[in-house]
């Protein structure tokens, strides 16, 4: 909403204040002030002039060469470029010492050897916003209307000493809507009375409005009210100079006399109007209803419009002649040579305007403000209004009284307050005469019963319903600032984080110290990336959004990986090649094709490693990284975590190397998978050999163990012995382990792989493995001959088991 | 003898001095101390001494041989010294040379600031609460005062994935489940972090993806002031002892009166610089009572409870604390980012 302050100050008094200080005040008060316009960009010693010859330049074909009467003593002979230039016309004159936006300053000039004593301005060369303007007007100059007298100060014809206030209005203010609502806004915070206008209606007509058009409401849910006057005999042409810089200021374009009168009123009270041609309505009727399936209109911007039976339109007797609220139809609509208007004035529902608006994509001045719910009092007021400076601007005269049909009746909410209670609430020590001042100050009338005040809410105040809404206009009058700032009193409770929080926040951290930064990545993603990578949820079914932005972003992920790789991409794209990088993040998993119910949403826990395994250093180059770089990580954080019982079992997983991907099992559970990238996905993203794992953070949390038991050190030594074994290629190190621990007993206190070696001398079939293991009892000191025993068990285990033979 | 005696003395020092090597002390002192050494000479000689002689040649003797043996080990322990210090010279190495330092990764921008919020309120006895992306409609709307079409569902369009079903616009709908959870028990206080999602093109300062932080207290007798309390202590926390607030009236469907806050710049502290437009202040919450329509929805008498809350969203924060100028840097993983954070 723009609000000039010229036009406003019809409604209360601003002296004293300037737009910036006035912005602050409603900005500081609840109503937000975007920016303070002035209209006058640094115009100054332009005048009305008078046109009183033209013609071609005689060196130029584009120039005209004119005499100008700006009221002084000799005539101005001027050189002008535009093409709409003539000889009669009432033009904006810069005089030479003129100033125009942009600190422009007319001098005498010499233009294709001709003197130009000055310069025949367009709007926009007086920094207005021509964008109103007609096309033509918009190429040429600013053609004044022929009562504009000779030698006016233009910044006073076009009031462009004038500031504008634009409001960013929140949407509980749509009283702000209007001239009157911000005048009681600003009388409010100023304590200032409000002017309401006047409008002297004389009915000099000689017909009965209501026997010439009856109104009939055939969807009373959806109207509550609607009116209308009749006007015979006007003039269609352009409105009074007033009026347009009125409209302009407020961003509005002027149209012709009648249709710029329903824009100002409607600006005036908050209530849209419509302008019917009275001639073009068929039978005498206006019909409220419901459209009829199947029906079209074609609105006034020229578009066909298919109708649906939830919209509310405007019908005669044979035909939809507007769509309720939204915008008007084409074929009743006000042309150059109407003489009979039809001026409605009514309460449409907010949600049925809402709808039928945002379901077209046709929003107009009308449909924001009933979509807010206009003031059911201002629907006969602003008719009045309308129709009085209809006749006063286009001439005509009114037929007798308003034809209407009234479906619902609204009154004043009646809402209780104690001064105790505003305080409590607000941690305030208001009296009762304060508070009744704050009333005054809004225009609220009260009055008190058992100490309570009773107030009656105005209905142009639609948002107060409940005493909360009396609470914030009291606290926002009396001043934020005023409020204290107090401690919370009552019971003390602990802060903490819950046992998942804490581990996310664990795990997190563990991993930044293992050097892999921390990514956020977005949830939304492209199909393709899902069938790609199917992850630990191969059957999952992804959510896809209903409207999405695009394909890119068009379903929720089922995997952290996919924008892992996006993110090791992104980085290479920007020749950084070493990525090590992880996410803890929610995937949304369901089984549903189309949704009935929430999605399973899951913490994963994911990681990407591609590049070196260091960074280089003088002392010598670091190596690629591998497989077991990113175990490493993983199996320090299940260290760090406590978890004993993972396992890693070799797997086919879609979108990894065959040979090179495991799953990962917590407690015997599948809880996620670690790999090397497929190398045909490598290639597919232009990346090195690249590391990924991703796990169930929940799987973590379950198998997390933060608690810590001391054990005694040992007393006696522990023995040492090396094994080194020839095995088949194929046998897991892991099994081995596992034969080691179970044919060890329990003086066997580790085993260690300290070496694996693949060669020739052993075959391509085959591999030596070499073991540590420690031996120790914790009573005594352990004999070597003992040692050598067991040792010697745990061998014959290993050959009958494996089939594996001692490398001696 | 005495003159012997005194000769061989001075010429062992002499040779003594000029000794550069352990190998020359060595020899030396096979020289003169050794069995068939220069002393050992002199002294066969005694037996001719007479009786008065004898004791006083004896010292002497004694006393060039001791000074002998001091010099002696006293050089010896000087090349053993130039022996080290030419040793460790050899070792020296540059020790401006880089370190060989572990990888240290670094948290997200986001979540660093997330955790000191969290670690504030949790200082001020909140919990945390969190809940799900993908909400209800219910949930992140009807039970928040904004029945279907409200005007004020205009604020914040939203992905929809079915008629009843979205991704969360706000942190809210987490309010509204932790009210339904305690079942009118009090106090509630708790944050909600979280991803929210609102239908945004994704330019400099808009995200269709972004992190709020939301807080709700109820209990019987919370205040407006109380609200102005907890986050003036919040924002000297965060943003330094001497920081001001100012609450500002505005409007949210789900709180009654609604304020937006603002905290004095913290770029310039108040004084009026390009961050702050030059007001001196940025705006960084939203907050308010809970309206009596959302406490009565969620099982709260509004006769009895009372409540605040409030909001922020922590790219915003994160921009301002770290001086970010474009919020699309949060989401693109840039390392070059990323690694900014690592430290403290």
């Amino acid at each position: 909403m723009k609000v000039s302050m010229q036009w406003l100050s019809q409604y209360v008094d601003l002296s004293g204040y300037t737009g910036e200080e006035l912005a602050e005040k409603l900005t500081r008060s609840g109503i937000e002030v975007d920016v303070v316009e002035k209209r006058n960009r640094g115009v100054s010693g332009v005048v009305v002039g008078y046109v009183k010859t033209r013609e071609k330049h005689p060196n130029a074909d584009k120039l005209s060469l004119c005499t100008v009467d700006v009221g002084e003593d000799e005539l101005l002979q001027i050189v002008c470029g535009a093409p709409n230039v003539a000889a009669g016309q009432k033009v904006p004159v810069a005089k030479i010492g003129a100033v125009l936006p942009g600190d422009f300053k007319i001098k005498k000039a010499k233009l294709r050897g001709v003197e130009s004593q000055g310069m025949i301005c367009s709007a926009k060369e007086l920094g207005m916003n021509d964008k109103l303007l007609p096309k033509e007007i918009q190429e040429g100059i600013l053609v004044l209307p022929e009562q504009a007298e000779i030698g006016t100060d233009i910044t006073e014809l076009l009031a462009l000493n004038d500031e504008v206030l634009e409001l960013d209005l929140t949407p509980n203010r749509s009283d702000c809507l209007s001239m009157i609502g911000v005048a009681y806004e600003i009388a409010a915070i100023l304590g200032r009375e409000v002017k309401l206008p006047e409008a002297s209606l004389e009915e000099r007509g000689s017909k009965r409005a209501a026997d010439e058009f009856s109104v009939s409401i055939e969807a009373a849910d959806a109207c509550s009210m609607y009116t209308a006057r009749l006007i015979e005999g006007v003039k269609i042409g352009p409105s009074p100079l007033w009026l347009q810089n009125r409209l302009m200021a407020a961003g509005i374009r002027p149209i012709n006399n009648v249709v710029d009168v329903t824009n100002y009123v409607m600006l005036e009270y908050g209530q849209p109007l419509h302008a019917f041609d009275a001639d073009r309505l068929a039978g005498g009727r206006i019909r409220v209803r419901y459209a009829e399936s199947g029906e079209v209109l074609t609105t006034l911007d020229d578009q066909e419009r298919k109708l649906e039976p939830h919209m509310l339109v405007i019908a005669d007797a044979e035909k939809a002649v507007a769509l309720a609220g939204v915008m008007g139809g084409a074929n009743s609509e006000v042309t150059p040579g109407t003489t009979r208007i039809l001026l409605e004035s009514a309460k449409f529902d907010g949600g049925t305007v809402r709808k039928t608006s945002r379901q077209l994509g046709l929003r107009s001045e009308s449909s924001l403000r009933f979509e807010k719910e206009v003031n059911p009092e201002s629907v006969i007021a602003a008719l009045n209004r309308a129709a009085a400076l209809i006749v006063e601007v286009a001439g005509g005269e009114h037929a007798q009284g308003i034809t209407q049909a009234v479906a619902r009746t609204f009154e004043a909410a009646k809402i209780r307050l104690g001064v105790k209670r505003v305080n409590d609430y607000l941690g305030t020590e208001l009296s009762l005469s304060e508070i009744r001042g704050i009333l005054d100050r809004l225009h609220f009338t009260y009055e008190e019963q058992d100490g309570d005040l009773v107030v009656e809410v105005p209905l142009r105040r639609g948002d107060i319903t409940r005493d909360v809404d009396l609470i914030e206009e009291i606290a926002r009058l009396h001043g934020y600032d005023h409020i204290p700032s107090t401690p919370i009193t009552g019971v003390t409770t602990p802060g903490s984080r819950t046992y998942g929080q804490r581990i996310r926040l664990e795990v997190s951290r563990y991993l930044n110290g293992t050097g892999l930064h921390e990514a956020i990545l977005y949830s939304f993603t492209h199909p393709d990336r899902i069938a790609e990578w199917r992850g630990l949820y191969p059957d999952v079914k992804p959510v896809q959004l209903a409207m999405p932005m695009s394909t890119e972003r068009s379903v929720l992920r089922t995997s952290l990986i996919p924008h892992l790789i996006d993110t090791a991409v992104y980085n290479r794209n920007r020749n950084i090649d070493d990525v090590a990088v992880f996410e803890i993040g929610k995937v949304f998993l369901t089984d549903e094709e189309v949704l009935t119910r929430q999605p399973e949403e899951k913490f994963l826990v994911s990681a990407l490693w591609t590049g070196r395994a260091a960074a280089d250093h003088w002392s010598g180059k670091a190596r690629k990284v591998d497989f077991y770089d990113l175990k490493g990580v993983l199996d320090g954080l299940l260290a760090h975590l406590a978890i004993r019982d993972a396992e890693y079992r070799a797997v086919a997983q879609d979108g990894l190397h065959p040979g090179r991907a495991a799953e990962i099992r917590i407690g015997g559970r599948r809880a996620g998978v670690i790999g090397q990238l497929h190398p045909e996905l490598q290639r597919r993203y232009d990346l090195d050999d690249t590391y990924v794992w991703e796990l169930e953070l929940d799987a973590l949390a379950d198998a997390a163990d933060i608690s810590i038991t001391y054990e005694a050190l040992p007393k006696y030594p522990s023995i040492q012995r090396d094994i080194a074994i020839v095995v088949d290629r194929g046998v897991p190190a892991a099994s081995l382990t596992a034969a080691v621990r179970e044919a060890g007993g329990d003086w066997l206190k580790s085993v260690e792989v300290f070496d694996v070696y693949v060669g020739d001398r052993l075959g391509s079939d085959k591999k030596s493995v070499a073991l540590s293991l420690v031996y120790r009892d914790e009573e005594r000191t352990l004999t070597d001959d003992e040692v050598n025993e067991r040792n010697q068990a745990v061998i014959d285990h290993l050959e009958q088991t494996f089939s594996a033979q001692l490398r001696k | 003898m005495k003159e012997k005696l005194k000769a061989l003395k001075e010429a062992a020092l002499a040779e003594l001095a000029q000794a550069d090597s352990q190998q020359a002390l060595s020899d030396l002192r096979v020289k003169y101390m050794g069995k068939k050494g220069a002393l050992t000479e002199v002294l066969r000689g005694m037996g001719a001494l007479s009786a008065e002689e004898r004791p006083v040649i004896g010292q002497l003797a004694n006393e060039v041989r001791a000074e002998i043996e001091r010099v002696l080990e006293q050089k010896l322990s000087e090349l053993e010294r130039l022996e080290t210090e030419r040793r460790l010279a050899s070792e020296t190495i540059d020790v401006t040379l880089p370190g060989r330092r572990p990888a240290q990764g670094a948290a997200h921008p986001l979540n660093k600031v997330i955790r000191e919020i969290e670690d504030i309120f949790l200082g001020m006895g909140y919990s945390i609460a969190e809940g799900p992306e993908l909400e209800h409609d219910y949930y992140n709307f009807e039970a928040l005062n904004l029945p279907k079409n409200h005007p004020a569902r205009d604020m914040q369009d939203s992905f929809y994935v079915t008629e009843e079903l979205l991704m969360r616009t706000h942190t809210s709908p987490v309010q509204v489940r932790t009210m339904e959870r305690m079942k009118g028990e009090v106090p509630v206080k708790i944050i909600c972090p979280g991803r929210v999602y609102r239908r945004d093109e994704d330019d400099a300062t808009h995200s269709h993806v972004f992190t709020q932080i939301e807080g709700l207290v109820i209990d019987r007798n919370i205040r407006m002031s109380d609200l102005k309390g907890t986050l003036l202590q919040f924002a000297q926390e965060m943003f330094g002892r001497d920081t001001k607030i100012r609450m500002r009236p505005s409007f949210f469907p789900f709180t009654e009166p609604s304020a937006e806050v603002d905290v004095s710049c913290v770029m310039c502290r108040g004084e009026g610089c390009r961050v702050c437009k030059h007001t001196g202040w940025l705006e960084i919450l939203g907050s308010g009572m809970v309206h009596p329509r959302v406490l009565e929805m969620a099982g709260y008498d509004p006769a009895e409870y009372r409540g605040f809350a409030f909001g922020m969203g922590v790219e915003r924060i994160a921009m301002l604390k770290y001086g970010i100028d474009d919020i699309r840097h949060f989401y693109m993983n840039d390392l070059r980012f990323l690694r900014q954070f690592a430290h403290l």
